[in-house]
Formats: C-alpha cells, sequence, structure tokens
C-alpha cells in the first residue's frame, strides 16, 4: 500500500540502478611472530603501524574454572586485585602512573583466563609497559583493597537481582549445567562464597598461577618483533615459576529433558527470554558450520528468530541466538526481553525456530548472507590494535593453528546448506531445551505452563 | 594527529566531508541529519525516534528489512540513533561495497515515502515500545534517562521532553506524521554525508554527485525557539524516585555552557579531574577513601545549543545511607569549587583526553562520525583536527574559574533513587511513630 501523501515531487525522481560491487581489495590479518623467552614466557608480535598505538594482552591460565572448590569468585578478585597495590607504589600512585601516561591498564577473569592488557601511545611504551609488568608480577594484594573489592562484588550481586537481563543469565546458567559444574556459578562468586575469600587465598592464588610458563604475552601496535621483544625481556625477564596443569571445568549437563523455569520479577513488564541447552567446545571441527548456522537462526539482524519475534510480530526490540564459546562446551541460548502478555507466544515462535532449521535445509539465500557477512566484515572487526591483540589472545587460549585467520574466510565459504543441517541436527536438541522465564508470574506463568514444556521451577531471586 | 580532510556542499545544499585512510579496505559511511527529539510538535514525543526506525522499512527501491539485508550481505555493519538534537545513520563496509552504501542512503532519503505503510508503522510502534520497556521501564534506575533532562530543562524547553517517548504519543503517531516529518527535515540541506577510509576522492565525488545531486533541496523548516537559559539554575533542584532498585544512586547535574565553547572545554577537564578512570577525585574519595560508593562517573551531554548539562553519578554501597553518599559527593564539588584543581591534575586529564582521541581515530565508523559532528554543529569538519589542542589549551586557572561560575549551590540539580522497599518500610513504620511521638515528619 502506497501513502497517498508522499511527496510527488520527490517520488517521480527516478533511481539509478542498485550498484554492483566493485573489484575488492585484498586484505590479510597482521602477520605475526611467535617467540619464546628464555623463562618460558611465549611472545606474538603483529606489528601495526597504522597508528601511534600499542596493545598488549597477557593471557594466563587463572580464569574462573580455576577457582578451588567453596572458593569461587577468588580468580576474578585475583584478577582485579592486581592493580590495587605493588611492592613500589599503592593503589592511588599506580593509577595516577598509568593515567599520566594516558595509557589504560585493567586485569580480569573470564571463564578460561586472565588477562591483564595495556593500551598506550608508542612514545610511552617503555613507562607503561614497566607498569605493566609490575602489575602482573609484584602485586602486594594488601588487605583493606582486599576487602573493599569483596564489598564491591556483594554490591554487584545485589544489584543484580534487580536486573532482569543478569538475573537471567546467572539462572539460566543453573538451568543447563550440573550443580557440581563451575558453569553453573557466577564467575564471580556468590554471597555464599564471596565474603569467605582471603587475602592469603589472592596471594597464593597469584603465587601459583601467575608464571611465565603459562602465560602468553600478545603485542600488537606500532612496535616491531624485535623492539617488542627487547621491552619485554628488560622488564619480565627475571620472571620465573612453572605453573601447575591446566585447570578445566566440567561441562556437564543439569537436566537431559526439557524444563520450565520461572524466575519471580513482579511487576515486570517485559519478560526475560533464554532458550537453550549445552553447547560444545571452541575447538570443535564444527565451529565454522555452527557460526554460520547460528548467524541464520539468530545472529543477524535478518536472522529467522529476530524477524520473527521483532519484525513480523512487534514483540520485542531484539532477539537473538549464539553460542558461548569456552574452552569446555558453553551454552547456546536463543535470548530476548519481550512484552509480558506476548512471553508464552514468543517462547512458541522460537521453539518453531529451533524446529525448523533442523528439519528443513535453509534457503541458499539465507545461506549465502550468513556466509558473505561473515566473510566481509571480516576486516572491520580488527580496525583496534586491542582487537588484534584479543583475537591473537584467543588463537592462545582455544588452541587454534597459526592460520587461522588467513582461512578464516574460505573455511566460513565453504559451508554448505548440508553442512548447516548437519550441524543444527548434530547440535541442537529440543528435547533438552531449557525454557527460562524472568518475569511477572501474574501476567506468565498459567500462559507459560500452557505450553506444556516439561515440568516448571518457580524462583524467588535471592533478595539483599 | 591531524585527518586528511575535504569537504565541500552540493547545490541542494548536502555538505559532504570526505577523509581517506588507506590503510585497510574499509569505509565508513555517515549522515547526520539535524534533526532530533527537540523538533518534535507538543503531542509527538518519541517521534524522531519512531521515524529513525521508519527509515530501515525500505524506500523505493529497497524492500522492508532489506536494507540491513543488503548491507549485511556486503559485509557491513550498520545501525542508526537518535538524540535531542540530531540523527545519524551510518554503515561500514568493505570498500569494494561503497556505490551500495551511498545508493541506499540516497534512495531512502530521495524515495522513503512510497515504502511507508501503516503496518509498518504499527509494527515499529510496537518494537520501539519494547524498545522503551527494555531501557527505561524495566530497568533499574532506567528512567534517569527522561528524569534527568525533565528535572534540568525548563518544560517549555525543547530539550525537556522524552526521547524515547511515551506511550499515549506513539499511538498518536500516523502515516500523515511520518510524511510531513521526512519532507521537512529529511532533505539535503538539512543533512552532513560523511566518507571516511579506503576511497578514490574522485570516485566519491562523482558518486556522491550522481546519487545526491538529483534530489531537490527542502522548504523552509520551522526554526527551534530560543535555547538560550541563564548561566545556573539559579538554586537547587531535587527529585527522589523509589524505584525497584537494591542499592540508591546518585546523580547530580550541572548547567554549564554549550559543546564548543572555552567554558565546555573546561568542563571537559573537569569531568576528567572529577571522574574519569581510577585516578579522579571521586573514585578515589568516594570509593577508595570513603567506601560509600561502588561506582563513580563524570560526563556531559555534548549539547551544542543554548546550554549543556555536566552529570556526576555515584552508586551507592549497600550499607550507605543515600543522604551520607550524597553529602559525600557535594563535600568533593565544593572542595573543587572552592579550591580549584592542581597542575598535575590537569596534565592527567590532558594525557587521557589525548590518548582517547588517537583511539578513537582507530575506526573509519567513529571517525566519519566525529567528521558528521563538527560539520553538523559548527559547520566545520576540520575542527576535529583542532579538539586535542583545544583541550590541551585548558589550564588550571581555566578549570578552577568554571568550577566557581557552575559547580556553585545555586546550581546543582540532584536526581535520587532510593529503594523501593525501604520507602514502603520507612513510610509504614513512620506511622508508628507518628502515633507516640511527634518527630515522624523527616521519614
Amino acid at each position: 500500500m502506497t501513502n497517498p501523501t508522499l511527496d510527488a515531487r520527490r517520488s517521480a525522481l527516478d533511481a539509478p540502478p542498485r550498484p554492483p560491487a566493485a573489484a575488492p581489495r585484498p586484505y590479510h590479518f597482521p602477520r605475526f611472530e611467535r617467540r619464546t623467552l628464555p623463562n618460558g614466557l611465549r611472545l606474538v608480535v603483529a606489528p601495526v603501524h597504522k597508528l601511534p598505538l600499542v596493545s598488549v594482552v597477557a593471557v594466563l591460565d587463572a580464569g574462573a574454572v580455576a577457582d578451588p572448590a567453596g572458593k569461587e569468585g577468588l580468580a576474578q578478585l585475583a584478577a582485579r586485585a592486581l592493580t590495587e597495590g605493588t611492592d613500589a607504589r599503592d593503589a592511588v600512585a599506580l593509577s595516577l602512573a598509568v593515567e599520566r601516561l594516558g595509557a589504560s591498564l585493567d586485569a580480569s577473569a573470564d571463564w578460561d583466563a586472565a588477562f591483564v592488557s595495556l593500551t598506550t601511545l608508542a612514545r610511552h611504551v617503555d613507562a607503561a609497559f614497566a607498569l605493566f609488568a609490575e602489575v602482573l608480577t609484584r602485586p602486594v594484594f594488601p588487605e583493606r583493597e582486599i576487602e573493599r573489592l569483596k564489598a564491591e562484588r556483594i554490591a554487584d550481586l545485589m544489584h543484580l537481582a534487580t536486573e532482569p537481563r543478569g538475573l537471567a543469565d546467572e539462572a539460566f546458567a543453573r538451568a543447563v549445567y550440573a550443580p557440581d559444574s563451575r558453569y553453573a556459578h557466577p564467575d564471580g562468586g556468590s554471597r555464599a562464597t564471596v565474603p569467605g575469600l582471603t587475602r592469603d587465598d589472592v596471594a597464593a592464588f597469584h603465587a601459583a598461577r601467575y608464571r611465565p610458563s603459562a602465560t602468553t604475552l600478545v603485542v600488537a601496535g606500532d612496535l616491531s618483533a624485535d623492539d617488542a621483544e627487547r621491552l619485554v625481556l628488560r622488564a619480565l625477564g627475571g620472571w620465573r615459576g612453572e605453573a601447575p596443569p591446566r585447570a578445566a571445568a566440567r561441562d556437564a549437563e543439569a537436566s537431559a529433558e526439557r524444563r520450565t523455569h520461572l524466575v519471580v520479577k513482579r511487576d515486570a513488564q517485559q519478560s526475560e527470554l533464554r532458550v537453550g541447552h549445552l553447547g560444545v567446545p571452541r575447538a570443535h571441527p564444527d565451529y565454522f558450520p555452527l557460526v554460520v548456522m547460528n548467524a541464520i537462526l539468530g545472529g543477524l539482524f535478518n536472522s529467522r528468530v529476530n524477524l520473527n519475534l521483532r519484525e513480523v510480530h512487534g514483540y520485542t526490540y531484539g532477539a537473538h541466538s549464539g553460542f558461548d564459546w569456552r574452552v569446555q562446551a558453553g551454552p547456546f541460548v536463543v535470548a530476548s526481553a519481550v512484552q509480558s502478555e506476548h512471553t508464552a507466544a514468543a517462547a512458541r515462535e522460537v521453539l518453531l525456530e529451533v524446529d525448523r532449521i533442523r528439519a528443513e535445509p535453509v534457503l541458499p539465500e539465507e545461506l549465502s548472507l550468513a556466509t558473505s557477512y561473515l566473510d566481509g566484515v571480516f576486516p572491520i572487526r580488527y580496525e583496534t590494535t586491542s582487537a588484534i591483540a584479543g583475537a591473537l589472545a584467543n588463537l592462545t587460549l582455544f588452541g587454534l593453528p597459526d592460520d587461522y585467520f588467513d582461512a578464516y574466510r574460505a573455511r566460513v565459504r565453504a559451508v554448505t546448506v548440508e553442512d548447516v543441517q548437519r550441524v543444527a541436527r548434530a547440535h541442537l536438541a529440543p528435547e533438552r531445551l531449557q525454557l527460562l522465564v524472568v518475569g511477572d508470574p501474574d501476567a506468565v506463568r498459567a500462559p507459560v505452563e500452557a505450553l506444556g514444556f516439561g515440568p516448571i521451577s518457580v524462583t524467588e531471586p535471592e533478595q539483599g | 594527529m591531524r585527518i586528511p580532510i575535504e569537504s565541500y556542499t552540493l547545490a541542494n545544499g548536502l555538505r559532504v566531508v570526505l577523509s581517506e585512510d588507506r590503510t585497510a579496505p574499509i569505509v565508513a559511511v555517515n549522515l547526520w541529519y539535524h534533526v532530533g527529539s527537540a523538533n518534535e510538535r507538543a503531542g509527538r514525543t518519541g517521534f524522531a525516534h519512531l521515524f529513525e526506525h521508519m527509515l530501515f522499512q525500505g524506500s523505493a527501491n529497497v524492500g522492508a528489512n532489506e536494507h540491513f539485508e543488503l548491507v549485511q550481505r556486503a559485509g557491513g555493519t550498520l545501525n542508526g540513533s537518535t538524540w535531542l538534537d540530531r540523527t545519524n545513520y551510518y554503515e561500514t563496509v568493505p570498500s569494494n561495497q561503497l556505490a551500495l552504501a551511498l545508493w541506499l542512503e540516497a534512495d531512502r532519503m530521495a524515495r522513503l515515502l512510497p515504502a511507508m505503510t501503516q503496518q509498518k508503522l504499527d509494527t515499529q510502534r510496537d518494537v520501539v515500545k519494547n524498545e522503551r520497556r527494555w531501557s527505561v521501564d524495566n530497568q533499574p534506575y532506567g528512567t534517569w534517562w527522561e528524569k534527568l533532562p525533565a528535572l534540568c530543562f525548563p518544560p517549555e524547553h525543547p530539550f525537556h521532553h522524552s526521547l524515547i517517548g511515551s506511550f499515549e504519543d506513539l499511538d498518536a503517531a500516523s502515516l500523515e506524521d511520518v510524511a510531513g516529518f521526512f519532507a521537512t527535515y529529511y532533505v539535503p540541506d538539512n543533512a552532513v554525508l560523511t566518507i571516511a577510509g579506503d576511497f578514490d576522492p574522485a570516485e566519491a565525488r562523482r558518486l556522491v554527485d550522481e546519487l545526491f545531486a538529483p534530489i531537490p533541496r527542502g522548504g523552509e523548516r520551522p526554526p527551534l525557539p530560543d535555547m538560550t537559559l541563564p548561566p545556573t539554575f539559579g538554586g537547587a533542584r531535587r527529585e527522589v524516585v523509589p524505584d525497584d532498585v537494591m542499592l540508591s544512586r546518585v546523580f547530580l547535574a550541572f548547567r554549564i555552557p554549550p559543546a564548543g565553547t572555552p567554558g565546555h572545554y573546561a568542563a571537559g577537564v573537569c569531568a576528567a579531574i572529577l571522574g574519569m578512570r581510577h585516578g579522579s577525585r571521586l573514585y578515589r574519595a568516594l570509593v577508595r577513601e570513603q567506601q560509600v560508593a561502588s561506582e563513580v562517573g563524570a560526563f556531559t551531554y555534548d549539547l551544542a545549543k543554548g546550554s549543556d548539562l555536566l552529570v556526576l553519578d555515584a552508586v551507592a554501597r549497600p550499607e550507605t545511607d543515600v543522604a551520607a553518599l550524597e553529602a559525600a559527593l557535594v563535600a568533593e564539588v565544593d572542595r573543587l569549587a572552592d579550591g580549584g584543581v592542581t597542575d598535575d591534575e590537569v596534565a592527567r586529564a590532558h594525557a587521557l583526553v589525548e590518548s582517547g582521541f588517537v583511539l578513537a581515530l582507530q575506526s573509519a565508523g567513529d571517525r566519519a562520525d566525529q567528521l558528521s559532528r563538527f560539520a553538523t554543529y559548527y559547520g566545520d569538519p576540520s575542527l576535529v583536527n583542532e579538539q586535542a589542542a583545544r583541550y590541551a589549551a585548558v589550564t588550571a586557572a581555566d578549570v578552577a574559574a568554571f568550577a566557581r561560575a557552575h559547580l556553585g549551590a545555586d546550581n546543582r540539580a540532584f536526581l535520587v533513587y532510593v529503594p523501593k522497599e525501604s520507602v514502603e518500610r520507612r513510610a509504614s513504620s513512620a506511622e508508628h511513630d507518628a502515633v507516640a511521638a511527634s518527630t515522624a515528619a523527616e521519614a
């Protein structure tokens, strides 16, 4: 239907035809070199001279999967505490020293690793890297700062109890993983474990796990490989120590059958919806067809799930699906925030889409949209030195081959309609899906129960 | 760091900015239309943003959702956003797809309306209502987005009303509104087109000429009312919001000179000293030393018309009474307003601002957006290359003068979020107390 009030003057213009693509200019992921220092520290250097910037990332075998039982949250606490003071300066002096250079120096831990990251103007790289090395190897973990960080984590957890998205993600992890899996519990620790963490726990964790033999240092930016090696040798050549064996999570499922989980959020105008189950490890041979399959299902704006829930039904501002890639199997999830009264209808549509991508081959134009997007967008992902350093950090973390980035685009393009259906059938399991809703029980419980999606459990989030 | 900039204006008034960078085969196309929620008429709050959604619903030669499809099929990223006084649309694509990105932008600038239907409008209305629920209504503290401007700008001021809009006003929006808004504001002489990254300048000029030059300029646009306000609020303002939150939070806003003025550069340095990163005064005092807050921040809205806002933001620790948090925040503001800042603090801010500029230059999309911004607000994209120097020129005396003029008690607006349960508890205990004593008035 054409709007009768349109501006006739402008619509009368003849449109030139849609232009074809020109010949593409070649792109290569930045060349990188590997070196191993005498102390076992592995160095990866990618010289990139576009701007006078340098990014450095240390990848350490000190992620949340290394948390000792009963001390969940220790890895994140240790990482955050690295920048709270060294044997040379206290936390304030450290912040000021970094910031006077205009640099950023951060430490964090995810499931599989701890990361210490630096980005600096190239002209300050000597001074900034000296601070980086100091934080990595000579933290002193002042008691007062440890207690403050613990209190801040408790504050975060309290905030989470009122925040529907965070609440949904946390409850979904419990729905997917067996209680004895580290992945079932928040990576930063819970109210049950954080108060018991001590300064000595942090110091012991650091002493055991922040070791050169278990560390890869990635340098990307305006620095040659030789200069990078000299810099690292000077600041970290004296660092010594062997690390314990690599930690791993148990990625066991909570349930082999469908279940519905309702987390109560009274008076919520929207429901946070999660549908999914255990995924596969990052190094799985089906990685490329899975990425393409997911792009078609829910990874792109024009994916099936988003077009269905948003553009056809208007139930939501957005819906997507994804595999959370970890060393062990992370979750596969379809996620959306949907209008409360349409919660059950939206869930039904998601389940239909999961069934459909298994039952029928995808259309050739759906496949080509996904593959040409993933192929074409590849260079755009690596515009910054920190993105390049992060990509190389992942290469190490997941044990991917050195030609991974060079082969990436061809491997995406090689995925077929048959591959997509095969991996959808192999790795999406409708009979094991967990359906989780954070919402107002008065509005959503009866319609969601009427879906008949396995037994339902109703929980109130922990308050205060 | 300076980036190359060429700019020119087509006969129809479209301003074009080109900035070449051949280091990677990537190009960004960025369009700013000089229209935002400030231009909405009474009873149509949220319309500028709803209209932005409609621009992704196709045009004469582009089907519904085909804009997204074509850009993503080309290997590009894209989006749009609406702000108080501008709306932007942008794509970053492999450089061999520049012509496609320009063609898509030209088709919707020239020929949007043939694609508009009641059904598309109704669906996007539902999507936007869900965006409102997601970002405002169903988010802890989410209403601050509309409460803070409402508290800081007088009721008739164009920045006072909600950008995302009320459900009632969204319901009232019609296809006639779409046609009128398009004809008035989505015209070449109200837009800036920036191309940044890997392109051949002669080829880019040829494409822009072919695709955009035939689009006729617009008619007269209703001018925004005079947005000048007194330099300060002229008193303290306060709104307390009981919300579904566990931790109290205080936003403290100050009226400051508009973006682009010397006072605003001083405000930027002041904000960095107060709230940027862990070496800032607020982090050191409130988070580290006193431990009354778990998070602090400082930012400016960067409004270029009339006046801007500097906002401090602090989230209370669970055990902290909100009055204590507020007092701690005010004490730091008073200390700066009374005592000024040191050269060392200014040097730290300069270093952070300088590296921030270089970092932002890495992305073609960010470059293009900044060029469009300076071309739209000040008619001069080359101001991008002057920004680092303008911040670097700010001295401790400038910051002190700014603070004396704008951080005083007569220029503070407090937006305070408190846990609903604690308010209910206090209210009910106050009722009981009132029976026994007469001191319940403070509760």
